[in-house]
């Protein structure tokens, strides 16, 4: 939040006394433009100087829907080695890891070079964030996991960088975006599942993204929170796009989780699919299944930012519509709308549902010991 | 089986256009040239295909035409089997599809005209909305103003997909012409395919576009709401015409989180989210997107937090239910009055007016002065 009334209490001083959790949204940000520069080929250090970053949307510097606060993170959350948000691993585990007892955390880097127009260098990019991520976070803390970042509008690319990342113990997930050139089902993404299933990675699906496609399927609206509240449209659309392409048929073991998109429309979602598949299902004869069953088997959901009723009741319906084996604590550690691990179950969950939604179902998805 | 009583109103019902030469007397000459000489063909939306599963119940389907363009099968289908005191025509004519605003306008302007003479004119349960050509604004207000005179017009109507989110300041003139004749903005499923269907780009598939209509409204309510339309309107109802609603709860917890986040981005917005929608916005009952057991469905009412949300319709001749079951199971007697009668006639003020035809009919192909 944005105006922060209470002094925080030293984090440091509870550990031990916090059960531990995974943390399946964490942020990790570059201190400086240049720090991927080691990991780039020299052609590309020009490029980036000369011509910087295109993506599908008309920027270079600054958003066109300005954040709520500066890289829309936490302002107690600058390093002191100065950098932005994120950028520093000994403050990361100073502030978070540690007193949170962060037994699992995953690092979902945003920002790369997903979404870039100049494929090849959207190729080089996301490459280098992987082998950045491994060097700069994994390989210093074994607790973090990194996700392999792909140049996702190039398949045959992103194949090739997961598979060279097959049997890499610093990953443990592919990432997208939600918000791409197409919708998410659509082929040119298949080589992408294709390799995810054959290494047996899981994807996860960030929200966000610049796909070049208006926010809205009505045009481009006026303010930030719409950007922010749109994103869950865009999943389930995304989400739907997935299902009723065939993508679950075609790739049985592949998995996917939904991160920071929220969970909550998830059964109305799967209901309206079901209904509406009773009266067209002639038009998608590759689907063998109802679709709210590909989402039941196929999907898992982060929970930042978590779903926040006036009734805890309403919270508990909703999520054993889902399933409480399928949900995936989150902080999104440094961003503002960052979820308090201690804050964010309501009384009345049994030990066995807390412990499954705050570190169980992860390191079973994971593959974690 | 919840049956409906006596003396519900039937929010939703789509009269169709047999074909855009039914227009033509309502066309001035010009426009009547344009659509001869240039060949122009039917006007049908993607959003729903003529013979899709979706635009027609099986045993609704006529055996010649469109479904949805006999006065005589809507009157035993729908008006009569429900035992409704009026219905609410909702034309779902491509005419939002065409890029030239006068032309939109022609064609609104006949539509609106056409509804009025080959439906309100032979059944007194009937009732309209007016179409309008979205792209002029000023064209738009001279339309609900010039159909406003007939009083068996009872809202206007929009399609959920168009050029700009709905919110927009360059729509409020649309909003306070219509706040100003008592006249709800109705907002119904489909696109004027100016923006891809989705806003992850455009899927392979009807049943895609079908089922991201859903996602469209939850987008614009969020615009209407943040954008400040009930803080400049307050007295304007909304209703979302064929939306489902089962996603509206969790909607609304998120928006109303990230309202409390960043509310300095729109200081305008007076009220938490949820309490605008339950002061300004109403839902169209069908579809019913929950599965069948009436404890999940009450469940959801629960998670409404209110009874006066949704408003009886068939959505008529569209494939929402089967057989008898307009009504979903399980719904109490009280809840059904209310969402039968009490709340729709909460909503449309002009519902019991009615015509006075002393007072207006239209001069069909006359004041188009257009080009």
């Amino acid at each position: 939040m944005n105006v922060q009334i209470r002094e925080r209490p030293d984090a440091a001083s509870s550990t031990g006394i916090k059960t531990a959790i995974a943390d399946c949204d964490i942020h990790p940000a570059r201190a400086t433009k240049d720090e991927l520069f080691p990991y780039l080929e020299k052609r590309w250090h020009a490029h980036l100087e000369t011509f910087g970053i295109q993506a599908y949307q008309g920027m270079m510097e600054g958003r066109p829907y300005p954040k709520a606060q500066p890289n829309a993170s936490r302002r107690d959350a600058y390093p002191p080695e100065g950098g932005p948000q994120g950028s520093s691993l000994s403050f990361m585990q100073k502030q978070h890891l540690d007193p949170n007892n962060v037994a699992l955390g995953v690092l979902n880097p945003l920002a790369t070079g997903q979404g870039l127009r100049n494929q090849d260098l959207a190729g080089a990019v996301c490459s280098a964030i992987n082998d950045w991520q491994i060097e700069k976070w994994t390989s210093k803390d074994s607790r973090l996991k990194g996700s392999v970042v792909v140049a996702n509008e190039d398949g045959v690319s992103a194949a090739a960088e997961i598979r060279k990342r097959a049997g890499d113990t610093n990953f443990v997930q592919v990432l997208l975006l939600s918000r791409n050139v197409e919708p998410l089902g659509q082929r040119r993404y298949w080589p992408i599942y294709e390799a995810a299933q054959e290494v047996g990675l899981p994807i996860g699906v960030h929200a966000f993204g610049f796909g070049g496609n208006p926010i809205t399927a009505s045009g481009w609206p006026s303010h930030y929170i719409e950007e922010m509240v749109g994103h869950s449209q865009c999943q389930q659309t995304a989400l739907a796009s997935l299902v009723l392409e065939g993508v679950f048929e075609r790739f049985p073991k592949l998995k996917m989780v939904m991160v920071e998109a929220g969970f909550g429309w998830a059964p109305s979602l799967a209901w309206r699919l079901d209904k509406v598949f009773a009266r067209l299902h002639s038009e998608v004869p590759h689907l063998k299944r109802k679709p709210s069953e590909y989402i039941r088997d196929h999907i898992w959901w982060t929970t930042q930012p978590m779903e926040d009723p006036e009734s805890r009741d309403h919270l508990f319906q909703t999520i054993e519509w889902i399933g409480w084996d399928k949900l995936l604590f989150a902080t999104d550690y440094p961003h503002w709308d960052y979820d308090e691990p201690s804050r964010v179950l309501p009384a009345g969950v049994s030990d066995a549902n807390r412990q499954a939604f705050y570190l169980d179902n992860a390191k079973q998805l994971y593959g974690i010991a | 089986m919840t049956s409906p009583i006596a003396g519900g109103v039937d929010c939703d019902l789509h009269p169709a256009v047999p074909h855009l030469t039914s227009l033509l007397p309502y066309m001035n000459d010009y426009w009547r040239d344009q659509v001869t000489t240039r060949g122009m063909t039917d006007l049908i939306s993607q959003s729903y295909p003529t013979n899709s599963p979706i635009s027609s119940r099986p045993d609704w389907r006529p055996a010649q035409g469109k479904p949805g363009s006999s006065l005589a099968d809507m009157q035993r289908q729908a008006l009569d089997k429900f035992g409704s005191a009026y219905g609410i025509c909702n034309p779902l004519y491509g005419v939002q599809m065409v890029f030239s605003e006068d032309m939109a306008d022609a064609f609104c302007r006949a539509l609106n005209d056409w509804l009025v003479k080959e439906w309100l004119d032979k059944d007194d349960r009937l009732r309209g909305s007016i179409v309008i050509p979205v792209q002029s604004i000023e064209k738009a207000v001279a339309e609900i103003e010039r159909c406003a005179q007939d009083k068996r017009f009872v809202q206007v109507l929009m399609l959920v997909m168009g050029d700009m989110p709905l919110g927009k300041r360059h729509y409020w003139p649309i909003y306070a012409a219509a706040e100003r004749l008592g006249l709800p903005i109705g907002i119904h499923a489909g696109s004027a395919y100016h923006n891809p269907p989705t806003s992850v780009g455009w899927g392979s598939y009807h049943i895609e576009d079908y089922v991201a209509q859903a996602q469209a409204f939850q987008t614009q309510l969020t615009s209407l709401i943040v954008e400040g339309v009930f803080a400049r309107h307050p007295a304007l109802k909304m209703v979302m015409l064929e939306s489902g609603f089962t996603w509206l709860p969790p909607f609304l917890w998120r928006l109303h989180k990230f309202w409390r986040g960043v509310r300095m981005e729109t200081p305008w917005v007076d009220r938490a989210p949820l309490e605008i929608v339950r002061s300004n916005i109403r839902f169209s009952l069908q579809p019913v997107d929950a599965p069948p057991e009436p404890d999940t469905l009450n469940r959801l009412f629960d998670h409404m937090q209110s009874d006066e949300l949704i408003l009886f319709s068939s959505d008529y001749p569209h494939w929402q239910f089967d057989g008898d079951e307009v009504l979903p199971q399980g719904l109490s007697p009280d809840l059904v009055r209310k969402i039968m009668i009490d709340n729709p006639h909460a909503t449309y003020p002009r519902l019991e007016v009615g015509h006075d035809p002393e007072k207006w009919s239209p001069v069909f192909g006359q004041d188009h002065a257009q080009n």
